[in-house]
């Protein structure tokens, strides 16, 4: 018996408002790039959801490229927190305030 | 069988993601997370998305997870304290953005009456590789240099000036 397409689709908008919560109220910039980690896990999830769902390939292609789009930005994400560390010995975003007038 | 298997790895999965996003202790935050990766990649493997499932293992909770926890170690970088935002218009402001995402998302779902899944898809590595470098090849082709541009871009982040 297959899992309904339902099933796998509210567990990646609970796993999304999850992430987006975690984004929206944590305040280490390392958490929130972990927030962005699960929200972009979430819409793959969605993606191979309904891939199976149309019995169609390329939904599960997006997922590839969405996983690659993820190590490249997690790669720069992570790189601006460690130059923001080098600066300001934080990685606290409330105090990133160099830019504000 | 299967609904038994996806229950217990869905609760997993939000368990773990919820420790994720509140615990103070970073390294919690990325240990916890590497938990809900391995259920995403459970579920990947239940739709049928066997090449998935071994990517997101090996690119999520292998490499990613990995650099995020090497970030951590290398920056000492404290439990915050306190770990969630302390201003209350922005905790309430994010606390209903959140719920209005996920709460709005299910009962759109449970409304919505979705025809039976088919047969899973064939996920095998074969035929994603022939979408890959046929229909997908610039795509492809594209991702490559996405990458090495992100590789040079954290390596000029990061060098140090003399």
């Amino acid at each position: 018996m297959a899992i309904p397409t339902n099933h796998f689709v509210i567990l990646a908008s609970l796993l999304f408002a999850i992430g987006a919560g975690g984004v929206l109220l944590r305040r280490s910039g390392i958490s929130i790039l972990l927030g962005v980690e699960l929200m972009l896990n979430a819409a793959n999830l969605t993606l191979a959801a309904y891939s199976r769902q149309h019995g169609q390939l390329d939904g599960q292609v997006f997922v590839f490229f969405v996983m690659a789009v993820a190590a490249a930005e997690v790669a720069v994400g992570l790189a601006l927190l460690v130059a923001i560390y080098r600066r300001i010995q934080s990685i606290d975003v409330d105090r990133l305030s160099i830019m504000r007038w | 069988m299967e609904l038994a298997v996806f229950y217990v790895t869905a609760a997993l999965a939000l368990v773990s993601a919820l420790l994720a996003v509140s615990h103070r202790s970073p390294v919690v935050n990325v240990l916890s997370l590497v938990v809900t990766f391995f259920c995403v990649a459970v579920n990947f493997a239940l739709l049928g998305a066997s090449f998935l499932a071994a990517a997101q293992i090996l690119i999520y909770a292998g490499a990613i997870l990995v650099l995020f926890l090497f970030v951590v170690m290398l920056l000492n970088a404290p439990a915050e304290t306190p770990a969630i935002e302390q201003r209350p218009a922005q905790k309430v402001a994010g606390l209903a953005l959140a719920t209005l995402a996920g709460g709005g998302a299910i009962l759109l779902l449970i409304a919505a009456r979705v025809a039976p899944a088919p047969a899973a898809a064939d996920g095998n590595a074969v035929a994603l590789g022939r979408l890959l470098v046929g229909p997908y090849l610039f795509a492809f082709e594209l991702i490559s240099v996405l990458l090495l541009a992100a590789l040079v871009g954290a390596l000029v982040l990061v060098k140090r000036k003399h």
